[in-house]
């Protein structure tokens, strides 16, 4: 991973060790460290744990690369500072009204408010939620950020993979638009499911039936029958990965090529 | 770039005796990961393995030169080998992993390492993609009646192949065509969009056009692919030769890749034309119409 990150700051022709600090210091001189600040609605931290499970970079990440503004679990700040880019966990319940009115703040102030993980993105399994619990019987409605707030960027998973994350903060970082294109385009994919394999790549007659989907589902709801992706939907928690990793949902060509040295 | 982008082609065969007997053509497939695991460049590979049913193969974790042999030969149709990458990393434990991709599985495969979403610690641990070429791929269904009208049960097919304009079937006593033209109509329909037909994301490309029988046509793309190609043959279980540029070689490849990307550009500005969905561009967008993006 430390050499994916290094190759996207075009470090790696550098010797080892020595370049490695050098030029993350570089870096980190000529641009200004982005302030990001997290905010954690209904999820289950489980995004922000794979953000920490980017063990070789993480420490470089923390306090060279970025400054924590703000967050629970993160940072011992009360009051929500300006942040340049803010990561959202979970989706919001409309019933509280802390978290819609957190979700606003975050808005105001953040330049950027990312969807991060598929509870912000899509819902993901609290789109299973309908209230009659204690103590809050009346907590019924969950709903992705973007139904309530404008929304830069999304990056599904349940959780994301570490390495997405760290290929998303790089990016932010070097302002690589290009990279972070397809996580603008998601923000509009809020409403996920298993079956939009179905309806958007089997009913259009798109499949090849690679097993990507298979791969790539996080709870084991699709498996492949015949060639086609089968899904149980009793095990879908509507993340949105599936169709995500489809490479007949969308083709990033000249990112491929460039990775591949192609 | 109708070939996709490359270090290197030529003409290659397998110098193994028991490989070239049971391969589709010069058993570059089975000679590249037999050798990666005997020299522990990979620790396993996802293979297209026998299923349950004749010629229904089902992706396998190979951990063994055997395991590799038992998946000789060219299936024509599924088998979602990337399906069983992540079982081979989690399961099997694998940490450098070898698959065989037709071109979109490939495409499936370097789309999850560019954006891994949802994919944690899969990416990096793909150490060896062997594509193969792949014009299209057939339903289950559809190779069954097409056996059936060549009027063979499953079981005493011995082995399959398209060329020279035919569907050949070849049994222990005699061998069977059907004219390419009477196979329409049972290809899958998502190969109708595919603009890849010699595996251009793969490490290593083979398949059969292009080279003689017996022998494939070998395309180096990646470093990864040329250093592990190169040490095959050093080590001299690939043996090589200057691959045929004229009418039967890489003419011939060139003229199929670019049918192939043609017919592809047309179904896709027809797509479009109907606001049906495409992951790739339409012809009037591209400054190269067929590129695969």
């Amino acid at each position: 991973m430390l050499a994916k990150i290094k190759e996207f700051l075009g470090m790696e022709a550098k010797p080892e060790e020595l370049a490695s600090k050098e030029e993350v210091e570089k870096v980190a001189e000529e641009k200004a460290k982005p302030r990001i600040g997290y905010v954690h609605l209904s999820g289950c931290t489980g995004d922000v744990m794979s953000l920490s499970e980017n063990y070789d970079i993480l420490a470089e990440l923390l306090t060279n690369m970025v400054e924590i503004v703000y967050g629970q679990t993160l940072a011992d700040v009360w009051e929500m500072p300006e942040m340049d880019l803010v990561l959202v966990e979970g989706s919001v319940c409309l019933q509280d009204e802390h978290s819609v009115k957190e979700l606003m703040e975050a808005r105001e102030k953040a330049g950027l408010v990312v969807a991060f993980g598929s509870c912000a993105a899509t819902g993901c399994f609290t789109r299973y939620s309908r209230g009659g619990q204690q103590a809050r019987p009346d907590h019924e409605s969950f709903v992705p950020i973007a139904d309530l707030v404008k929304v830069d960027c999304a990056i599904p998973g349940c959780p994301p993979s570490p390495e997405i994350i760290a290929k998303t903060v790089v990016a932010v970082i070097n302002g690589d638009m290009d990279y972070l294109q397809p996580m603008i385009d998601l923000v509009g994919y809020t409403e996920a499911c298993g079956c939009d394999l179905q309806y958007k790549v089997v009913n259009q007659a798109l499949c090849i039936g690679c097993g990507t989907c298979a791969m790539s589902c996080q709870t084991r709801a699709l498996t492949m029958t015949d060639g086609r992706p089968e899904l149980t939907s009793a095990r879908c928690v509507k993340c949105g990965i599936c169709y995500t990793q489809c490479p007949r949902s969308w083709w990033p060509a000249d990112r491929i090529k460039q990775d591949l040295g192609l | 770039m109708v070939l996709g982008t490359y270090k290197e082609v030529v003409t290659a065969r397998s110098t193994d005796k028991e490989i070239q007997k049971i391969a589709q053509d010069g058993g570059i497939v089975s000679a590249l990961f037999c050798y990666a695991l005997d020299e522990k460049l990979i620790d396993g590979a996802v293979v297209a393995g026998p299923g349950k049913d004749f010629w229904k193969p089902e992706p396998m974790v190979a951990m063994s030169s055997d395991e590799i042999l038992a998946a000789a030969g060219t299936k024509y149709t599924f088998s979602p080998n990337v399906w069983m990458l992540k079982k081979a990393v989690r399961q099997y434990g694998l940490e450098k992993l070898g698959t065989v991709a037709i071109p979109c599985q490939t495409m499936g495969i370097r789309k999850m390492q560019s954006y891994p979403f949802g994919v944690r610690f899969l990416a990096d641990k793909i150490a060896l993609i062997t594509g193969i070429f792949c014009m299209e791929n057939f339903p289950f269904t559809s190779l069954e009646t097409l056996m059936a009208k060549m009027g063979v049960s499953p079981e005493l097919v011995e082995k399959m192949d398209i060329g020279k304009g035919k569907f050949w079937i070849h049994t222990a006593d005699e061998v069977l065509s059907l004219p390419l033209k009477e196979t329409h109509g049972y290809e899958q329909s998502g190969c109708k969009v595919c603009l890849d037909y010699v595996s251009e994301l793969s490490d290593v490309a083979t398949g059969s056009v292009g080279s003689g029988d017996g022998w494939s046509t070998v395309f180096t793309r990646t470093d990864a692919g040329e250093t592990i190609f190169k040490a095959a043959v050093d080590a001299g279980v690939i043996e090589t030769k200057a691959v045929n540029e004229g009418k039967f070689g890489l003419e011939m490849l060139t003229k199929l890749a670019t049918q192939k990307k043609e017919k592809a550009m047309k179904e896709i500005d027809r797509r479009k034309a109907m606001g049906l969905p495409v992951p790739y561009k339409g012809s009037s967008e591209k400054e190269d119409p067929l590129a695969n993006v």
